[in-house]
Formats: C-alpha cells, structure tokens, sequence
C-alpha cells in the first residue's frame, strides 16, 4: 500500500524537471567525469610507473621518490615559492595602497584604472615577450642606464640564474596588480562613510584607521583576493615559457612547466602525473582552509 | 535665474542651523583644499608615476616596433623612432618566420579568430543554460554538480590535460579545432555557470513563475523571457571568454596541431625562434598584434570588463 501511493504521488520521480536534468548533462559530465574522473585518473596513475603510454602497473611511490631526487623539481618548487611568496606580498601590498590612493576622492579616477588594469587583458605571452625586451641587457633597461653613464649598472635578471625568478616576478606584478587594485578598490567602497566620520571625529590619523580599521573589516576581501591571487600563481607557465624558457638552464623553472615537459615531450607521463598531484596537494591546501572558513564551520557571513 | 533661486531657498534653511552650529562646533563641511596641497600633490604623483610605469612597457613595444633594425642597435629603447617605417608591421603579419613556415603572423591570427568565435558561443550557450537549470529548475543532485563544478575551477589544468587527451582521442577529435572548442567550453563553464545562475537568480521569481502558470516549459522560459531580460550578462560572459580564449597558451599547444596553433603560441615561436637574426622590430610588431584583439575589447568594454572579472574573481 505504501509503495502504491509513493509510486502514484510520485509517479515521473526521474522525468520531473526532465528538460533541465537534459540541459545539465554537460555541466554533469564536466563536472563528474572531467573535473572528478580527470583528477582521480591523473592520482591513481602517479603511482604507475606509466612512460609513453599510460599503463596500470603500480610501483609505489617511486615517481614521488624520483620527483624529489630530481634538481629540476627542487629548482621548480624553490622558484614557486619565491615567485609565490613574493608575488603575494607585492600585490596585496601595492595593490591596496593603489586602491587607497584611488579611494581619495581624486580625478581622472577612469582614467588611472584603465591605465592600471589594461596589462591584466593582455596574455602571459605578451607579458613576457615584452618584459624579455625590456630587461634585455644588449638594449633594454641596463643599455639605457649605462649611455646615461653609469657605466657599471647592472640589472639583468633574465640572463642571471640567481635572480632570474624576480625578473619573472616584475613581468607578473606589471600584469597583475591591476586586478587586485580593482578588488581592493571594490572593498574600500563597500567600507561605511560613517567609519571614517567617527574616526575622524575621533581624531585618529588616517594611516592608522586603514591598519587598525579598516584593513581587518575587508577581511573577506583580502581572503578571497589571497586565494585568488595563490592558485594563479600555482598555475603560473606562459610567463615563464615565454620570457625564459626555463633558461638560463634551468634556474627559472617552474612545476607546471616540469608537468608539461615531462607528460608531451620528456614521454616520461609517470613524472608528469606525479608532479602534477603534487601541484593539486599544494592547491588543496590552499583552497581547503578557504573554503572551510567561507562556507562551512557554521559561521556566517557578515 | 534658477540658480539663484535655489541658492537662496538653501540659504534660508541653512542660515539659521548655520549660525547656532558656528557657535558650537565651528564650521560645517571640510575644510575647503587647495588643489596643490601637499596632500594632493602625493597622491596625484605617485599615481602618475605610477601610471607611467604601467604604460612604459606599451609605449616601448610601439616605439620599437616602429624603429628599423639599424636604429635599434644604434639607439635606446625608450627614444622614439628618428624614421618610422611599418615595415616591421608588414612582416609580422605576414612573412615572419615559425620554423621553415613562413607566412608570418596572419595565420595564427585566423586560427585564432576560429578558435574563438565557436568556443566563446558553445560555451556561453552551454553555461547559460546550466545557470538557468540551476536558478530556476532545482532538482535533486544539482546543487553537489555545481559544487563539484566550482571546486574543479580552482584545480591545476595540468592535473586534468591527460585525461582530457585520452578523451578527446577516443572520441576522434584530439589534435582538431573541434576538440579545443570542447576543451574551452569545458573549462570556461565553472566560472560562467556561475555568472549565469547568480544573474538568473537575481531576477524576479515573479516573472518565471507567471510564466509557468500561462503554461511555458524550459525552453520557451529560456528563449522567450531570461534570454531578453539578460543582454547585460551575456555581454559580460562575451567579454571574458574572448578575451580569455584570445589569451590562452597552455591548451592551444597542448590539444591541437601546429597547422591549428593559436596566435600566442605561434607568437612565442616566432620570437623564441633560435635560428636566424633576432629581428626585435618584428618582434614587437607581432606581439602588439597579438595583444591588440584583447586590448581592444578592453577599451571598448570599459565597465563592463571590470565587472567580468570582478564578477569572476570576486564570487568565484
């Protein structure tokens, strides 16, 4: 009897909503077999000893040994974390002091964010080649500085293997703190006028009220803008691709590029898998903790 | 006339509040600044020199792309060009070299427009549809889809480009124009399904639900009445995809053939060529080219483009 009326009231249980269920079928296959199958896949055959062609013979965690002997990844990984680590500090720092200045009633407000942003539209190709000319040493920047006649400047980040990742880091910064200036900026103007009246009235200097104030009620913003900002730089390649090539050697290498040279050119995929997983641990690490404090742990959102 | 009528109006209200609070608290409103204060003068040079810094690397992609090659080894990268000459302009477009290729950038160009045009609308008209399946036609299991969606977006490619190979090479179409129309769509849906069901969910429930009542299914919904309402967004999504696809590197060289190369990655292997003379003018010209289809779009969305990105940054 239970099962006759569960079955009338509801009889079309899978043909309800049915036109949507049919509209979905990409998002569904993407999402299950792309974004989950691809990743389970790419896991599960990091710990075969796969070379030209994927094959299902398992041998532990020798690809993960392997990956941690190699220089190349060690380079690949201190370069991520200089670049990473840099790269964070920068922008989030230039990047809220430019928002700052922007929120100060100015003029011509369009104008300097257009100017600030338009690197962001630009490719990571376009971004390197045109840093690679100017930190050339033949023409570029040093060239210039030298005919001014200080004869000794050097500045030639790209051909120095020492510092070859910051020259990467200036190309990235020009490219992206424009982004972080705009959400900054969107945060500062979500900030209550009357914040700044009581502060005012309080007679508390300006610099103090953004550190003291401000700064922790844009915690979400500088939450969001930092996830951001941390799984582009785990992605970070074109930029290295094109203003190095990994070069000089190798000092400038980086995992996604290990990844890509392992997999398409090196046949060596047990490697590429192995790193790339280790790529996908360094993302979940990140994007956990966010995730956990954003949507769940109870809290709500302010 | 009016002018002065309304002065005086807002003269009588606020004289006498004025009078009493001069007495108490001095006087009202801030204090009147000069325009060069100190103050104005720190703000307004830091940002121009900051903007400076921004529009160095353009002015000097432009310069250099002007300059012959004689002139560039001569003189200094920032000084504009003694004798402009488009010839660097000429040969990029079309008989720069990419290994024994030599048909210049033109190709990597229409690649590029092929590339795009298909992948921006299959994406748009896919995610569209999701977003609107997820703001208005719930049903059971949507939501954990999205959210294994969502969290997808935040994954490494590198971690997916295999799989993804192996797919699209059982399906036949690994290698083809076809299959990175597929790989963009695929990627592009997370943040734009996003776009769509936040938009969608936005906008009245009144209106769907009238709509239901008189009888119209999914579709006609669709077409008929989310469609017209939601210009705005698709134009936002439009933005953000070609100027994303238009941008990509990773999935042009990894998922077609050289014959189908995008324009970036032709672009690198035209001045990261190691044979021959490095030719900088060229070089330049080439990478303004391939720049200048985003920069365009930029300049032209304006807002709009903040809004894109602030839409996909932001929320995502």
């Amino acid at each position: 009897m239970a099962g006759y009326t569960q079955g009338s009231g509801r009889p079309n249980q899978w043909l309800r909503n049915l036109n949507a269920k049919i509209a979905s079928v990409p998002m569904i296959l993407t999402a299950v077999v792309i974004f989950l199958g691809g990743t389970i896949w790419t896991v599960v055959y990091s710990f075969t000893n796969s070379k030209l062609l994927p094959r299902l013979s398992f041998v532990g965690f020798d690809q993960y040994e392997r990956l941690w002997d190699a220089p190349r990844w060690l380079v690949s990984v201190q370069n991520l974390a200089i670049y990473g680590i840099f790269s964070l500090i920068f922008s989030l720092v230039i990047g809220f002091v430019l928002a700052a200045l922007m929120d100060q009633k100015i003029r011509f407000e369009n104008t300097f964010r257009t100017i600030m942003l338009y690197p962001f539209a630009l490719s990571f190709i376009v971004t390197g080649l045109v840093w690679q000319w100017l930190l050339n040493p033949e023409f570029g920047i040093q060239s210039v500085v030298r005919s001014l006649g200080w004869e000794s400047f050097t500045f030639d980040p790209l051909y120095n293997a020492n510092i070859v990742i910051y020259g990467i880091l200036i190309a990235a910064l020009w490219q992206g703190t424009g982004l972080v200036m705009c959400l900054m900026l969107a945060g500062l103007r979500g900030i209550d006028e009357d914040i700044w009246k009581a502060a005012r009235v309080d007679g508390i200097p300006m610099w103090k009220t953004y550190i003291f104030v401000v700064i922790p009620m844009m915690r979400g913003v500088f939450i969001t803008t930092l996830v951001i900002i941390a799984s582009g730089i785990v992605k970070v390649y074109d930029l290295v691709v094109a203003q190095t090539s990994g070069g000089p050697g190798i000092a400038s290498e980086v995992p996604a590029k290990y990844v890509y040279d392992y997999m398409f050119q090196a046949q060596n995929l047990g490697q590429g898998f192995a790193a790339s997983t280790m790529m996908l641990i360094t993302v979940a690490i990140i994007i956990v903790p966010w995730a956990y404090l954003e949507f769940g742990g109870g809290r709500k959102r302010v | 006339m009016s002018d002065i009528v309304a002065f005086n109006s807002v003269a009588d209200e606020a004289l006498p509040q004025a009078q009493t609070d001069r007495v108490v608290a001095g006087p009202r409103g801030r204090k009147p600044r000069r325009a060069l204060s100190g103050r104005n003068i720190m703000i307004y040079g830091t940002l121009i020199i900051v903007a400076l810094y921004y529009l160095l690397p353009l002015y000097v992609m432009v310069m250099t792309s002007l300059k012959g090659m004689p002139e560039i080894r001569l003189g200094n990268i920032f000084a504009p060009p003694l004798e402009i000459t488009f010839e660097p302009w000429v040969k990029a477009w079309s008989s720069a070299c990419t290994g024994l290729n030599c048909d210049g950038l033109s190709r990597g160009f229409w690649n590029s427009v092929r590339i795009t045009i298909p992948s921006t609308i299959v994406s748009i008209a896919i995610a569209s549809v999701n977003g609107y399946a997820l703001a208005n036609w719930r049903f059971k299991g949507a939501e954990l889809f999205f959210t294994i969606l969502i969290v997808g977006a935040f994954i490494p490619y590198q971690v997916m480009i295999y799989p993804i190979v192996i797919v699209l090479r059982e399906m036949g179409i690994y290698g083809t124009l076809t299959g990175l129309i597929m790989v963009h769509t695929i990627f592009g849906m997370p943040i734009l399904t996003l776009l769509f069901r936040n938009y969608f969910a936005g906008l009245p429930e009144e209106l769907f639900k009238a709509a239901r009542v008189d009888g119209a299914g999914f579709w006609t919904i669709y077409f008929k009445i989310m469609l017209p309402m939601s210009l705005p967004i698709f134009v936002v999504a439009m933005i953000l995809q070609v100027t994303g696809i238009w941008n990509d590197f990773l999935f042009g060289v990894v998922f077609t053939r050289p014959e189908y190369y995008p324009m970036t990655v032709q672009l690198n292997n035209i001045v990261n060529s190691v044979q021959g003379v490095k030719e900088y003018n060229v070089n330049m010209a080439a990478t303004i080219l391939t720049g200048a289809v985003p920069l365009f779009v930029y300049f032209v969305s304006g807002r709009l483009f903040v809004r894109g990105i602030a839409a996909g940054a932001v929320k995502g």
